[in-house]
């Protein structure tokens, strides 16, 4: 294919062959980013916790007034709970995941260093915690009942109690120790004494991004028995999800009826907090997704009134060149290649211009940069948009009679 | 000549319907995806208190230890219950407020009520002349009624229907969190947006339902929200008995704001700090450097970063995507224009001239936009009611203000208008005899 009588068309018609550059180098350089960030927050999304959700419930309940049996009730409520048809186990925490409120600490390798080694989310729980959440230990072992430590004694004043002993998630344990056997080894976080790492958890993320999305592994667990007073979350691992609402209604009228002046917060269940922690990144995906396509229309729409508009004005040329021999084939091509041509300039500047778009979105959204694979996705996307866009009126002018020439308008 | 060149454009619509619609819908579609986004962005981006929002000031301090020092880091957003109640003794600004989030559960007296949870606000008494706070009835408390720990109550409008029905609660006595407490003042309709005095909960959201005096609260240990920052003071530093919320705990957890009449009044107050916080390094309290801010209510929204970054995200996106439905409509007017070239020549054979032409072409590019711009609010009150349906906590905020509407309307037209330039450039460039020559 010949394509200097291209060019030299294009030269005579820059103006509108620069605006269908420039509406394809914008639209590229757009859908190439909201591609990205569409990708960035489905990874997000997918994020795996470690926790068993599809059988795990929260039943929060809070008390009015301060009580001083918090500790022996917390107890009696967990037996209680134990006790509920469809509760496999039964444990208490501070936090979960997908919830907002957190409790983060510094987790630092020496005693007196200044700044920590990283922050981590602290869990708190006792032997109970990991089997009934289903975190799966890749190392070591769980909690022994002589390691946990009282809530009320620690939290007095000047008290010297502490844990002793940490589990920490494979994400912080690595981060510590990359490539070493971590069990045994010594962390700082809460009091004067070293926590000894005896047991890590394939997973367990923090309840929130706190941190930023590198930090979502970094967590660990303290061996220590709550009293319900410290966020009220009684989290129960039922045996078949589908029964996950009874279990729960149960729950709260067994929770009620074993002590007078209670509240009811909140139940819910794993997935119901996953969803809704989510709920902003996947509208968020989808308002992403339909701007695409809406990009995609438009600029489809505006090569179809350009080439349109083309083929009209060069009827008589068209005419002329069949009359001289030139084949349908030919003229449906010479209108392909002209719009490859323009596309893949478009291309080229939406290419740079993704990249300007990027460095800035990563200055004020501390986004990662720009993978190279979405640039040749985004330009496959604009050179098919843009040949099929211009299929309609280039068989237009394929269709053109070489009669035309002989006419004199 | 403006009503002639309009008709002109008409009649050059339905003459070339398919095009036109094409412009209309392009223009139709930024315009509707911009100006949802704008009035959102435009919502949670006011001034939550216009009337005095550059003499209300949050102050902050660095009373941290030296552990995890970076030099020209901000220092703390919040305050420490020693320093919110030092400051307020001194109270060297014209009205100062401490305060917290709290929770509380109300154990109404009302038959078929059963007991439930509220979130409560605890702060001293200059809380509500501050922030302009409307009462339905009755008054708030006092200076001397914090000083002395009343167990007194503000409540809202909707917690005083719910707990009294239609009579007047001032006088009336509600029983919270085991405690006994005489409501004083019925709070009428408010809602800052964002809640600027405290941003750790939902700051687009809902104020809370009751208001207790700050020292009442500690008198009583309620329960507290929102967020709290600990650090270790050192060996030895006794602890405090009440815990993380005693006077002496190494602990950030309060919202401390200052009324400051004049620019001078500020800087003096800015002066005053960084004195507080020598005296408190020269007591050994404070260890950092001294690093103080003081931050009005339209540069303390900036600091925090109020606007949600997905907003900001979608205003971006959506003027990335009018950008090219413009260039979209640049292209379809250059291609109306030029096919018109035999009748541009005929009128200027006629003797129009080209600035008649340019403004021919423009009268045509705005009526496009003018339609574009009805057809584009209609298309924003759709995303705004999309908006509306989402479970986010401004959703409810998310209407159309007279200015947005009027903005629409410029910005269809103007957009419109600059779309048109270089085509009405081109067609004015037409020369006669070549046009009449091949017609």
């Amino acid at each position: 294919m010949e394509l200097r009588p291209i060019l030299s068309t294009l030269r005579r018609h820059k103006t509108a062959a620069s605006l269908i550059v420039l509406e394809i180098a914008l639209s590229c350089a757009i859908i190439c980013n909201a591609l990205f960030l569409i990708s960035q927050r489905l990874e997000s999304m997918a994020v795996v916790s470690g926790f068993d959700e599809a059988h795990l419930v929260r039943v929060q309940v809070g008390g009015i007034g301060t009580d001083d049996n918090a500790a022996a009730l917390t107890q009696s409520d967990l037996a209680v709970l134990r006790g509920v048809p469809g509760v496999e186990a039964a444990t208490v925490t501070n936090q979960i995941p997908f919830n907002n409120s957190s409790w983060n600490s510094g987790v630092n390798l020496a005693r007196d260093q200044t700044h920590p080694n990283f922050s981590a989310t602290t869990y708190m729980g006792d032997t109970s915690f990991i089997g009934a959440m289903g975190l799966t230990l890749s190392a070591g072992r769980n909690f022994n009942p002589d390691e946990l430590v009282d809530w009320e004694e620690l939290d007095k004043p000047n008290s010297t109690v502490q844990p002793h002993v940490v589990i920490l998630s494979k994400a912080a344990a690595d981060k510590l120790w990359p490539g070493e056997n971590p069990i045994g080894k010594n962390i700082y976080s809460w009091g004067e004494e070293p926590h000894r790492v005896v047991g890590v958890v394939e997973h367990m993320t923090r309840p929130n991004q706190q941190g930023g999305p590198g930090a979502f592994g970094y967590s660990m667990l303290l061996p220590i028995k709550l009293p319900y007073t410290l966020g009220g979350n009684y989290v129960l691992r039922v045996d078949d999800p589908s029964q996950r609402q009874a279990v729960m209604d149960a729950a709260e009228k067994a929770l009620m009826a074993n002590a007078n002046n209670r509240l009811m917060v909140e139940k819910t269940t794993f997935e119901q907090k996953r969803q809704e922690y989510f709920r902003d990144d996947r509208a968020m995906a989808w308002m992403l997704a339909s701007v695409c396509i809406a990009l995609l229309i438009v600029t489809a729409l505006g090569i179809v009134g350009l080439a349109s508009f083309w083929v009209q004005q060069r009827t008589r040329q068209i005419g002329v060149r069949r009359a001289l021999g030139a084949t349908k084939g030919q003229i449906l091509r010479y209108f392909q290649t002209e719009n490859f041509l323009l596309a893949t300039l478009g291309i080229v500047i939406g290419m740079l211009l993704a990249y300007a778009i990027n460095q800035m979105l990563m200055g004020r959204y501390e986004l990662p940069r720009l993978p190279l694979p979405y640039l040749p996705i985004g330009a496959v996307v604009l050179w098919l948009l843009g040949q099929a866009s211009v299929l309609g009126p280039a068989r237009r002018a394929a269709s053109v009679p070489p009669a035309v020439a002989t006419r004199s308008v | 000549m403006f009503a002639y060149y309009f008709d002109l454009a008409l009649r050059s619509f339905r003459r070339n319907k398919v095009l036109t619609a094409l412009m209309v819908l392009a223009i139709a579609l930024g315009i509707g995806a911009s100006m949802t986004t704008l009035t959102v962005f435009h919502v949670l981006s006011g001034d939550p208190i216009p009337s005095k929002s550059s003499q209300l000031f949050a102050p902050q301090l660095d009373p941290q230890s030296m552990e995890g020092y970076t030099p020209g880091e901000e220092p703390d957003d919040q305050f420490t219950r020693y320093d919110a109640e030092q400051l307020l003794r001194e109270a060297r600004a014209d009205r100062q407020v401490v305060m917290s989030g709290g929770g509380l559960a109300i154990q109404p007296e009302r038959q078929g009520l059963s007991p439930f949870g509220v979130e409560a606000r605890y702060a001293s008494a200059d809380f509500f002349p501050m922030f302009e706070i409307p009462m339905l009835h009755g008054n708030p408390w006092s200076k001397v009624q914090d000083d002395r720990r009343e167990r007194v109550a503000v409540i809202a409008k909707v917690l005083a229907e719910k707990l009294y029905g239609a009579t007047n609660a001032v006088g009336k006595s509600i029983r919270m969190d085991g405690h006994e407490f005489r409501v004083v003042g019925v709070m009428d309709e408010y809602r800052p947006t964002p809640k600027f005095y405290d941003m750790n909960s939902s700051r687009y959201g809902e104020v809370e339902q009751v208001y207790l005096p700050f020292s009442t609260s500690r008198d009583l240990d309620l329960g507290r929200n929102g967020s709290m920052n600990c650090w270790d003071a050192g060996d030895d530093v006794e602890d405090d008995p009440e815990g993380e919320t005693g006077v002496n705990a190494p602990c950030t957890w309060l919202q401390y704001w200052v009324e400051l009449d004049t620019p001078e009044k500020a800087e003096a107050y800015e002066r005053y700090l960084v004195n507080y916080s020598e005296q408190q390094r020269a007591a050994g309290r404070f260890q950092r450097p001294v690093n103080v801010r003081l931050r009005n209510v339209m540069e303390w929204l900036e600091y925090r970063r109020a606007v949600p970054g997905d907003v900001r995200l979608q205003l971006w996106l959506a003027f990335g995507f009018l950008a090219v439905c413009l260039l979209n409509t640049v292209g379809l007017l250059l291609a109306k224009f030029l096919r018109r070239s035999g009748e541009m020549g005929v009128r200027r054979a006629l003797g129009a001239s080209r600035r008649a032409i340019f403004a021919q072409c423009l009268v045509e590019a705005g009526t496009v936009g003018l339609a574009g711009g009805l057809l584009g609010l209609g298309l924003a009150m759709l995303g705004l009611w999309a908006v509306r349906q989402q479970p986010v906590s401004y959703a409810d905020l998310a209407h159309l203000d007279p200015v947005m509407l009027v903005a629409t309307f410029v910005l269809a037209i103007a957009a419109s208008v600059l779309a048109g330039l270089v085509p009405a450039w081109h067609a004015c460039q037409v020369t006669p005899a070549v046009q009449l020559k091949s017609q």
